[in-house]
């Protein structure tokens, strides 16, 4: 295998590792619909946690070793028009899913707080905010982003 | 460089798609059932939403990920390769672990949804447990095979 194909399998391992994040997330936001316990919501956080590793070294690996393709493959060149958008939508999603875990926050820092409190029973304000409709707004919008990016990449219109 | 650099013919990318975008689910629920399972320590509602990740989202994402696999395997002309000629290594192992791969999800699945039974009798965590193994196994093996299919090894 030459380095640049190397380069190119551990882009394409970033890749599994950014949609995996984002998959990880969905079932989290799903799971998260039904829970209005202090408890319930806190021991969400080491998955949140590895969710959040998990998307990290995708999102850096994709573009770190996306750029890197672009300068050293023959052929392609880092103003080409799918490697423009794939750019684009990498920075959307990174900033919608900066903003859905902003959201989804809320929730566990309330949760947090209630225990604090001493309050462990359920919470009708802390479902509310873990049923963020923000929250999951955001996380499609980051999802679509993401698919479309997939897509750019598979397609590669106008190369 | 000009083979990473081809482009391949149109007709082609539909069945691709298909197969990166199951495999990435695939993997997406192996992490999700994995870190689930990893942090329950015995809690029943981690374990079942570890369980549940496997089937509702590693499965579908196993069955996307092999038709997609079997007709990209169909369009690239794989299955009219002439008497004697082998398939290549990257291919070999991306089938194997496919295939083998979807044999250990449904045994995992299987130990697992008895273990979730058990959890209303308050058992059942030491069989969610061999999930958790068969799913961190799982998720090795399929980022091997990630790794042959993009990269393609001699």
């Amino acid at each position: 295998m030459s380095f640049d194909s190397w380069i190119l399998a551990l882009h394409v391992l970033s890749a599994f590792a950014y949609v995996a994040g984002v998959v990880l997330f969905w079932v989290l936001v799903v799971a998260v619909r039904r829970t209005d316990t202090p408890e319930g919501t806190i021991r969400m956080e080491p998955v949140v946690k590895t969710g959040n590793i998990v998307v990290g070294l995708g999102a850096g690996g994709t573009i770190i070793l996306g750029i890197w393709l672009a300068f050293s493959v023959g052929g392609y060149d880092i103003w080409d028009g799918w490697i423009v958008a794939a750019i684009v939508l990498w920075a959307i999603s990174m900033a919608t899913g900066q903003r859905t875990g902003v959201a989804y926050t809320r929730g566990m820092n309330k949760a947090k707080e209630l225990r604090t409190a001493g309050q462990t029973g359920s919470s009708p304000e802390l479902l509310t905010l873990n049923r963020t409709s923000r929250g999951v707004l955001l996380h499609f919008l980051t999802s679509a982003a993401v698919l479309l990016i997939l897509i750019d990449m598979i397609w590669k219109p106008g190369a | 460089m000009s083979v990473l650099a081809s482009v391949r013919p149109d007709s082609w990318n539909f069945p691709l798609f298909l197969h990166v975008l199951g495999a990435m689910i695939l993997v997406g629920g192996l992490v999700t059932g994995a870190g689930a399972l990893l942090y329950a320590r015995g809690e029943a509602r981690l374990l079942r939403l570890g369980y549940w990740s496997l089937l509702a989202v590693s499965l579908p994402g196993w069955i996307l990920m092999r038709i997609g696999a079997g007709w990209i395997y169909s369009k690239e002309g794989w299955d009219d390769l002439p008497e004697g000629v082998d398939d290549p290594t990257w291919l070999g192992i991306g089938f194997l672990v496919a295939d083998l791969g979807g044999l250990i999800l449904i045994v995992s699945l299987i130990v697992g949804g008895v273990g979730v039974y058990r959890l209303r009798q308050g058992k059942g965590s030491g069989l969610l447990k061999v999930t958790l193994g068969l799913s961190l196994l799982l998720l090795a093996a399929y980022l091997v095979a990630a790794w042959a299919m993009a990269g393609k090894p001699d």
